[in-house]
């Protein structure tokens, strides 16, 4: 007989279930049978994992470069040897066929080794040495915002979840993800790469539940100081624009970016000036 | 100019000298004082900029379409000299129908902008920077009688860089596929910028310059108190030969800018201003998808280390903070000092204070002028009365005022927290808190606290010192023993409440295009 499971959240490197107690039931793909249980978070929630984050983001932002990307390399490495649970969750959930799933989880490995490659090269991008009409040495470097609260919707699949959670963390920047319809059963399974990936605890925490309830509470939380999603609701989007105003947050419609661009829309610039004399 | 400065002694053993005289004699009675330690006053003759060069209207329309045009609101509202209370001209008031002409007259405009070259359009900008330099009393002036702030400040500071602004993003028009490598780059459309009244030139030139360069079409608002030297701007861009709509300069308050921001075939906000009014714009958008730059207020701190070369750290300070009457956005409101140097720091920053000149602000000799309106006066007197009754110790210059128009004497108060009103409000004025750290984890921590995020200076002797502290200040410009500093290549802007997105530099392209 087979062992239902109830598939946990991911905060500051733990698995708990909701504080609040609620679960939801993610059903096997056209069945009506349950595939597993998911754990609805709560507001409260949320705020835990915000608080794990803002502790994690300092010292994630001071680890070098180097270590940042190897941390990435070694996502890619970790999921490489989950291949055959996550097309396994795919199949039963969404009904995907093994080459399906194998595309998307190529892409996903692809994209954390594309920015494994990104931790020592964003600066060099975007930053910049600014000639002073003056003797100034003066240049400008991108920074991490701090925690990015990552809001995937219902048709996000594992690749572009993957693509913006590396884009978010390379930087030094936290994140808070929710989970999206397509990606909420790969929860426990993303956890466990992460986990085990050398990545400090509370630089990702992943939450499942009902974006109605939470994208407000995302939008409005002080310590989130950006929001990334995509395709949003339009209503929810306009509300949530109007909280974030409160404390302007900065709020990112990631749809459609890759690579510098997206990492762009989670880094503040930083500029240095200092006079030049003997 | 008539006379330079001259130097009048008040040691009476020179007073019946001649003036030539005086001034030697002062010298040598300068080394044997400062030899024996004692203090020695100088008393300044004013040296008074002529305001001959400047010929101001009795009457400022709007700028539609490259005409003057008349506002169909009918309405006009009086601009002064805040330093005097008279009255300067009277100015148009754009009401939502003239703000409507303005837009469509950027939007007719936008097609045959963007389609000329990058080369094409960098001419014009060049242009514009060249005929300002070329008029650059006549700005300075005009903008320190409207405004208020010292002549030597906008003399030296706001118009060259508000020149050096528009020669700058001139050169990127036919360089933006540099500037994006690989990527398709289009204007946004029509923006809508709005400006405050503390550099009223300098920031429309931090405004126009790249949004023009990038093919974009402008409709501007100066700031109701400071409208003067915008409206001066449209006859260079008129002079120029700018095609018309390319830039629409429309006047008023409040009402007016509220009309562009909600104008549907605006496509970019540019705001400068208050974080307050930031939030508002930022709401009353929420359901649009435009494009915002926000550059808003800020509570920086500087941080001054026992190690600091502490005569330039005095300087640096009072320039932070007394820098154009203390209207900057990113001014050193907070001065945050090493516990062991706090009662030295304090007495040399006192010494240097009472040297500072307040008065017409029309002097060459000024360093502190006038308050930008009685409005502003107000608020700054009302907080420093709070201020006063959270406690710290206060101080002030016994400088004497001029009897007519907005001013305030440069004051302190040492010894508040965090939790004190003067150590969380952005004042605009020149009103500094003062407190002290043990270390420099201490102190960077006292700096990140507040909401704010624009700048923040750091003086210290100690190279990796200074390069660990910039790194953990969550702010946009960190000054390192240096403060105050602005230049068109270095990008501006702040984290936080202080607002989004940069202007200046490469980076302050970003905000004014569309990239794919």
């Amino acid at each position: 007989m087979k062992v239902l499971k109830t598939i946990k959240l991911f905060m500051n490197g733990e698995f708990p279930r909701t504080e609040s107690g609620r679960s939801y039931p993610v059903y096997g793909f056209r069945s009506k049978k349950e595939y597993a249980r998911l754990c609805q978070a709560s507001r409260k929630d949320l705020r835990n994992a915000v608080g794990f984050a803002k502790a994690a983001q300092p010292k994630w932002a001071t680890r070098s470069a180097y270590n940042r990307g190897q941390i990435l390399y070694r996502m890619a490495e970790m999921m490489e040897g989950k291949r055959d649970e996550l097309g396994s969750i795919l199949k039963e959930t969404q009904g995907l066929t093994s080459s399906q799933s194998k595309k998307i989880i190529d892409t996903s490995i692809d994209h954390f080794i594309h920015f494994a490659g990104m931790s020592d090269k964003y600066e060099q991008i975007l930053g910049s040495k600014n000639p002073i009409n003056g003797p100034f040495h003066n240049f400008s470097s991108p920074t991490a915002l701090g925690v990015v609260g990552l809001l995937s919707n219902e048709i996000e699949t594992l690749d572009l979840v993957c693509e913006r959670i590396s884009a978010i963390i390379v930087s030094g920047n936290a994140t808070v993800v929710f989970l999206g319809e397509k990606t909420e059963a790969l929860l426990s399974t993303l956890g466990e790469i992460f986990k085990t990936s050398d990545l400090p605890s509370g630089v990702i925490n992943l939450l499942s539940g009902k974006i109605d309830e939470l994208a407000p509470q995302f939008f409005s939380h002080m310590e989130i100081q950006s929001i990334c999603f995509a395709k949003l609701n339009k209503n929810l989007l306009a509300a949530g624009k109007k909280e974030a105003a409160n404390h302007l947050k900065r709020v990112s419609d990631t749809h459609g970016l890759a690579s510098i661009s997206l990492l762009e829309k989670t880094i503040d610039y930083k500029t240095y000036w200092h006079p030049i004399g003997q | 100019m008539k006379k330079s400065m001259q130097l009048k002694s008040t040691n009476k053993s020179t007073a019946t000298a001649t003036k030539k005289k005086a001034s030697t004699k002062a010298k040598k009675s300068i080394a044997k004082k400062t030899s024996t330690k004692k203090e020695f006053n100088f008393e300044y003759d004013s040296s008074i900029e002529s305001t001959s060069v400047v010929n101001i209207k009795d009457k400022y329309e709007l700028f539609i379409n490259g005409k003057w045009t008349a506002p169909k609101s009918k309405k006009y509202f009086i601009t002064t000299n805040p330093a005097t209370g008279k009255t300067l001209s009277k100015i148009a008031l754009a009401g939502d129908s003239d703000v409507d002409a303005a837009v469509k007259a950027a939007k007719k405009a936008l097609p045959a902008w963007q389609k000329l070259s990058g080369l094409e359009r960098g001419k014009y900008i060049f242009r514009i920077a060249r005929l300002l330099q070329e008029r650059a009393r006549e700005f300075a002036v005009l903008e320190t009688m409207d405004g208020g702030k010292p002549i030597k400040e906008s003399r030296d500071v706001d118009v060259p860089l508000a020149a050096q602004h528009f020669f700058y993003y001139a050169g990127w028009a036919d360089k933006l596929n540099l500037a994006f490598p690989g990527k398709e780059v289009n204007p946004v459309g029509v923006c809508g910028q709005i400006i405050p009244w503390n550099f009223p030139l300098l920031m429309a030139a931090w405004k126009l310059a790249p949004a023009l360069a990038t093919g974009n079409t402008v409709v501007l608002k100066p700031a109701e108190t400071t409208s003067l030297t915008a409206l001066l701007l449209c006859e260079i861009l008129i002079e120029a030969e700018l095609p018309a709509g390319v830039v629409n300069i429309v006047t008023g308050a409040g009402k007016t800018g509220s009309a562009i921001v909600n104008h549907p075939d605006v496509k970019k906000i540019a705001f400068t201003g208050s974080t307050e009014v930031g939030k508002l714009i930022t709401k009353s958008v929420a359901t649009t998808d435009k494009k915002l730059t926000m550059e808003l207020g800020g509570k920086s701190a500087n941080i001054v280390f026992s190690d600091a070369a502490i005569d330039q750290a005095i300087e640096g300070v009072i320039n932070s903070i007394y820098f154009n009457q203390g209207h900057v956005c990113c001014a050193g409101s907070r001065l945050i000092v090493e516990e062991n140097i706090h009662d030295e720091f304090v007495r040399k920053l006192k010494r240097r204070m009472t040297k500072l000149r307040v008065g017409n602000p029309l002097d060459k000799n000024t360093d502190i002028g006038a308050i930008n309106s009685k409005e502003q006066l107000n608020k700054i007197q009302e907080l420093v009365k709070k201020g006063k009754k959270e406690g710290g110790e206060f101080f002030e210059t016994q400088s004497t005022l001029p009897t007519s128009g907005n001013f305030h004497r440069p004051c302190f108060f040492d010894g508040v927290n965090s939790a004190h009103i003067i150590s969380k409000t952005e004042i605009f004025g020149p009103v500094l808190a003062i407190t002290t750290f043990r270390t420099p984890d201490e102190a960077i921590k006292k700096a990140n606290d507040t909401e704010y995020g624009l700048a923040a200076g750091i003086w210290s002797e100690k190279g990796s010192k200074v390069h660990y502290v910039a790194s953990q200040l969550n702010a946009g410009v960190i000054w390192c023993n240096t403060y105050n500093k602005f230049d068109a290549a270095s990008p501006f802007g702040g984290f936080k409440e202080s607002g989004h997105g940069r202007e200046g530099g490469l980076q302050g392209l970003m905000p004014y295009v569309e990239v794919k």
